[in-house]
């Protein structure tokens, strides 16, 4: 069971002093940051951020409630909401003076919800009669009103991220109203309305902010992709790797979705979980402080419990135990849950850590035969698809660098060399399985390639033709050859030379492969000269028009060696013709280092057999 | 090289008769070694109808003529006799089993005046050994792969057995030999490979492997298409003989009605919500038949350690054919033959599709074929290709030539030649009909060109040649 937990809490959660009585907690999610107010700040507010650089402490005046408290971006300046018309400023900018300034709503009668800051020295109230936008001048203690604008707001959400609010209008609260901040200029978006399953009569507030969660994810997302949660009751959504989770308390358990899964036989956005239901992983807090014995043993958290907070994008925040903690996705189970292969593919390949559970799922397709072929195309022919596209993409800016982003490699991206030695170079070696199966892998992944028209590497037909000779599967070999299955290259025709003594036909093999590359001439000689073939050799070079530049001695040396005597006449001869042609004389150049086959010559043929100087 | 061809028989009146089979006939002389057994010796013999002491005396004269022989070279007895009437071939496939066929020469009939009888003027050296000896060896090739070795019979019922299998077996089979149309193809036994891109071929590599995986009583498969091989899951000596036996027997027998649109096999099949245009050439004509038989040829191959008895199913979808090959010590099913069905019928299918769209795009692009100046056969030794566009299609009953018998006879004779050394060579005729024959050997290559250019000179048929290379053989080592 405990490897189906997809979830898990992190394992280092930021520790903050637990809510209680005289200490109130809050969270920023634009800095995602944790405040503990003790005693209304007089006897300290620690700030706890994702890292220590965000971590700040300090002390300020008890001068009531706080209701809201958030720094400015990059810790500049802290807002702190004590009444329901004010907010207070401190500035945290060295050099600056400290005390306290104070800002009033500007309307009337309205009371001020809450405010975001949308810049270091820009911030936002919002009232429940509409929003105003400020500038802060931090030096002159003072703000100026930018933009103001009047509407009925319920609540509102904000979304740091993309800097935009969204406010709840209307009675029933579910239209709503985005607003987007940018560099002092406030922009009014389109509304939009969240259709209610039951409209109440009288009508009365029917959507909370509870029920909306505003996060941003990789690639455009659709505004109606529907979620099927199969349940009723309390949900509370987070965003992990592109993957919306929703949490439901009172089965305690969770889901996750992606929306970029395509389901085959539904409705295009009907999203249905990608995973069965299952609960967090379970969390042990280590117990910590100055009176525990370093080997109590940490007590399991309850998780899902009521003093949980959910923020976006993945934060879960106990106030009562004084944890935040990053959620995330483990990918492991994920294989176990998610039988089907290519779902799974597609799963994996979007997660961010992927790469090395992608290549144990394909070790395990592979060697776990019962998968079956087709299950193992699928899954090549999916990693592949994006190798093809990175590929595609990576071309794209070597053609036209300086136009496009350099593309990123992600995880997904699963080439040749990881397949080769991750999965394949070490499932070729593997006991128990049929040599047939493993050839019929290896030629399923060359296919794969082969159709996303993705070059194959040399080592990878090295491992088929090892494979092939290691089995006597000679036969076989020859046909891929012959229908070019293996591409020709020049190592890929050396090792053939390399087989001849087992397998002669891979001789001719070889020699057909060189001349199709019509740049391995001098190897085709080199192979023909070693078979003693002089003749073949020297006619060979001939009709590639090499003649002229090749070393005679080479030729001679070889044609000595066969004993031939009239073979080693006739190579001779024809070099002097070819001296004669060139530089007007059939003797040999010094450099040639041609004087003892001169001399053999000599001495089996006499001086008379030796070509004369035409006098022409 | 340069020959001239022995002038060409002509004559409107005279009769000619091509080559004949005379006599075929099996004996193992250890059988009957003691004077009044010879008979037993006898395994076989054809015409059957002959008296027994013609048999005995045909039967003792060529075991006479082998032993003799053998005196001059032990190892290597006489492979034929030549007489006038008649050449005799022998073979010894097995140890102490000989082989022996006798065909009578083609012979002209000249008429005579006066009422006088014809003058039969026999032509003694018009046929080849190299390729009726190919004759008999495949003979005994095809018999070994339906019934295994004579050794196997022998060992499984004792020589009773192993005549009825003879019998049974050659009593047909040389009904379907046909001596007058045989040739150097016959002499090389090769197979014809259909052209194919990579990526096609990919995609059968993997249907077979997932058809041999699904259906994991499958131990070898082989992909034909239009009559020529594109994988053999066989070794290459048992594929040979196999495709000759697809070839020439059992493809031509059902593509006839196939032709002749009697009984219509093109009616597709569905499976599922597929159509497929799959069927069983061996085994049952009609799935669904409830009489249908589920029996199939056996064959037999070579393994490492002797041979092994198999199923031969052939399937074949429009003009794939799969051969499917399944140990004979598995009884095969309904079930199985429904689920193959099911399995291989649509994928086939499709593949067959694939196949002829790719196959007709490549026609397109290489452009209209235009007749061209020569015709020429090409054999590789390594993997026995072999490529003629010399001879039509070959039918069950006849194989048809393009070019008088007089110029195959000439590319015979230069395959001889090319078989008695090792080393590379090249021999150019020209014959008496304006033909100009060219015979080129590279390594283990083979190319016999016939030209039609009756006013070209050496210099220019030898142009002609390198040309031709070029263009068709441009993607293999071959020396020029």
């Amino acid at each position: 069971m405990s490897e189906e937990h997809y979830l898990e809490l992190c394992e280092n959660p930021v520790q903050f002093e637990h809510a209680s009585s005289v200490n109130n907690v809050f969270f920023d999610e634009a800095n995602k940051q944790v405040f503990a107010v003790r005693s209304g700040g007089a006897t300290g507010v620690v700030v706890k951020g994702p890292d220590d650089k965000s971590s700040v402490a300090f002390r300020m005046d008890d001068k009531g409630e706080v209701k809201c408290i958030k720094f400015s971006i990059g810790n500049k300046i802290l807002a702190v909401q004590r009444t329901l018309k004010s907010v207070d400023f401190i500035n945290f900018i060295p050099d600056y003076p400290h005390t306290e300034f104070t800002q009033e709503c500007k309307t009337k009668n309205a009371s001020v919800l809450g405010f975001c800051w949308t810049n270091w020295n820009e911030i936002v109230f919002i009232t429940d009669q509409g929003i105003e936008f400020y500038q802060v001048f931090p030096d002159k203690r003072s703000l100026k009103l930018l933009k103001s604008q009047s509407i009925n707001v319920n609540w509102y959400q904000y979304c740091p991220e993309t800097t935009v609010i969204l406010l709840s209008t209307t009675v029933q609260g579910n239209v709503l109203q985005p607003f987007a901040f940018r560099n002092g200029t406030m922009c009014k978006m389109s509304k939009f309305e969240i259709e209610l399953p039951v409209v109440p009569k009288p009508a009365k507030l029917s959507l909370s902010e509870r029920d909306i969660a505003m996060a941003t994810m990789e690639g455009a997302c659709k505004k109606t992709h529907v979620l099927k949660l199969n349940t009723t009751g309390k949900f509370a959504l987070n965003i992990v790797d592109n993957l919306v989770v929703v949490h439901h308390q009172s089965t305690q358990t969770s889901l996750i979705f992606d929306i970029k899964l395509k389901e085959p036989d539904s409705a295009v956005n009907m999203h249905q979980p990608v995973l069965p239901a299952r609960s967090i992983h379970p969390y042990r807090i280590p117990l910590a402080g100055p009176a525990v014995v370093p080997s109590q043993p940490p007590v399991p958290c309850q998780l899902y419990s009521s003093s949980w907070s959910v923020f976006q994008p993945d934060i879960i925040i106990s106030a009562s135990e004084g944890y935040l903690w990053y959620l995330q996705v483990k990918l492991p189970p994920a294989v176990i849950l998610l039988q089907d292969k290519g779902k799974l593919m597609d799963f994996l390949l979007r997660r961010r850590d992927c790469k090395m559970v992608i290549l144990s799922v394909c070790s395990q397709s592979t060697s776990v035969c019962l998968l079956g072929l087709p299950v193992v195309a699928t899954v090549f022919d999916k990693l592949n698809q994006v190798y093809k596209e990175y590929l595609e993409a990576e071309q794209t800016y070597t053609a036209v660098s300086l136009l496009n982003k350099r593309p990123v490699r992600t995880q997904a991206v699963i080439d040749q060399s990881d397949m080769y030695t991750h999965v394949l170079s070490s499932f070729t070696e593997r006991k128990g399985v049929s040599h047939k199966f493993i050839i019929a892998v290896l030629m399923e992944y060359i296919r794969s390639l082969n159709q996303f028209q993705i070059t194959v590497q040399h080592y990878l037909y090295e491992l088929v033709i090892k494979t092939l000779v290691q089995h006597n599967l000679f036969y076989m070999l020859h046909q891929f050859l012959q229908y070019h299955v293996l591409s020709d290259s020049k190592p890929l025709a050396c090792l053939l030379l390399s087989l001849e003594s087992t397998y002669p036909p891979a001789h001719q093999l070889s020699l057909d492969m060189l001349k199709r590359l019509s740049t391995a001439n001098d190897e085709i000689v080199e192979v023909l000269l070693s078979k003693q073939q002089v003749l073949g050799a020297l006619r060979f070079i001939r009709s590639v028009g090499g003649h002229d530049n090749v070393s005679s001695r080479k030729f001679l040396d070889a044609a000595r060696q066969t004993g031939d005597q009239m073979l080693f006449y006739t190579v001779f001869r024809s070099f002097q013709q070819r001296n004669q042609r060139l530089r007007g004389s059939p003797s040999f150049n010094p450099g040639e280092h041609c004087e003892e086959h001169v001399v053999h010559f000599k001495q089996l043929f006499g001086d008379q057999a030796l070509m004369k100087p035409s006098t022409v | 090289m340069l020959m001239i061809s022995p002038r060409m028989a002509s004559g409107m009146q005279e009769k000619q008769y091509t080559p004949s089979l005379l006599n075929f006939f099996i004996y193992n002389p250890t059988f009957g070694p003691r004077e009044g057994e010879e008979e037993k010796k006898i395994l076989f013999y054809h015409p059957s109808d002959v008296e027994k002491n013609e048999k005995i005396r045909n039967v003792g004269l060529c075991e006479a003529i082998v032993q003799f022989t053998r005196t001059f070279c032990p190892t290597k007895p006489a492979k034929s006799l030549h007489t006038q009437k008649n050449r005799q071939f022998f073979f010894e496939p097995e140890d102490n089993f000989w082989i022996v066929m006798v065909v009578r020469n083609p012979m002209i009939e000249k008429p005579n005046k006066d009422g006088k009888p014809p003058t039969v003027e026999y032509q003694e050296e018009e046929i080849l050994d190299t390729v009726y000896g190919a004759v008999v060896r495949e003979c005994y090739s095809m018999y070994k792969l339906f019934n295994g070795t004579f050794g196997r019979a022998m060992e499984a019922g004792g020589v009773e057995l192993l005549i009825q299998k003879l019998e049974k077996f050659f009593y047909r089979y040389l009904q379907t030999l046909h001596l007058q149309s045989c040739d150097l193809l016959d002499v090389f036994g090769g197979i014809s490979f259909f052209p194919l891109d990579k990526m096609t071929y990919l995609k059968i590599q993997s249907f077979v492997n997932r058809v041999e995986e699904s259906l994991s009583l499958i131990k070898y498969t082989a992909f034909l298409y239009n009559d020529q091989l594109i994988w053999s899951g066989l070794e290459q000596d048992d594929m040979r003989i196999l495709y000759k036996y697809l070839t020439t027997s059992l493809f031509p027998r059902h593509s006839e009605p196939e032709l002749a649109g009697r009984d219509s096999p093109l009616r597709p099949e569905v499976a599922g919500n597929l159509l497929h245009y799959g069927r069983f050439l061996t085994g049952p004509t009609n799935l669904k038949d409830p009489e249908a038989k589920f029996r199939f040829p056996k064959i037999f191959v070579s393994t490492e350690d002797g041979y092994e008895e198999l199923h031969l199913i052939v399937y074949k979808a429009m003009s794939a054919a799969a051969c499917f090959m399944i140990s004979a010590s598995v009884e095969l099913t309904r079930d199985f033959c429904e689920q193959l069905d099911g399995l291989v019928g649509p994928q086939l299918t499709l593949l067959a599709s694939d196949i002829c769209e790719q196959f007709t795009v490549n026609r397109r692009i290489s452009g209209p074929e235009k007749e061209p100046q020569f015709k020429f056969i090409y054999f590789n030794h390594m993997n026995l290709a072999e490529k003629s566009t010399i001879h039509m299609r070959k039918t069950a009953s006849v194989c048809l030539t393009s070019v008088h018998p007089d110029l195959m006879k000439i590319l015979g004779d230069i395959n001889c030649d090319f078989a008695r050394v090792d080393e590379d060579e090249e021999i150019i005729v020209k014959a008496m009909t304006d033909y100009w024959v060219v015979g080129k050997k590279s390594d283990q290559r083979e190319l016999y060109v016939i030209l039609n250019q009756k006013n070209a000179n050496l210099i220019e048929v030898n142009e002609e040649v390198k040309r031709l290379c070029a263009t068709q053989f441009n993607n293999i080592f071959f020396l020029d």
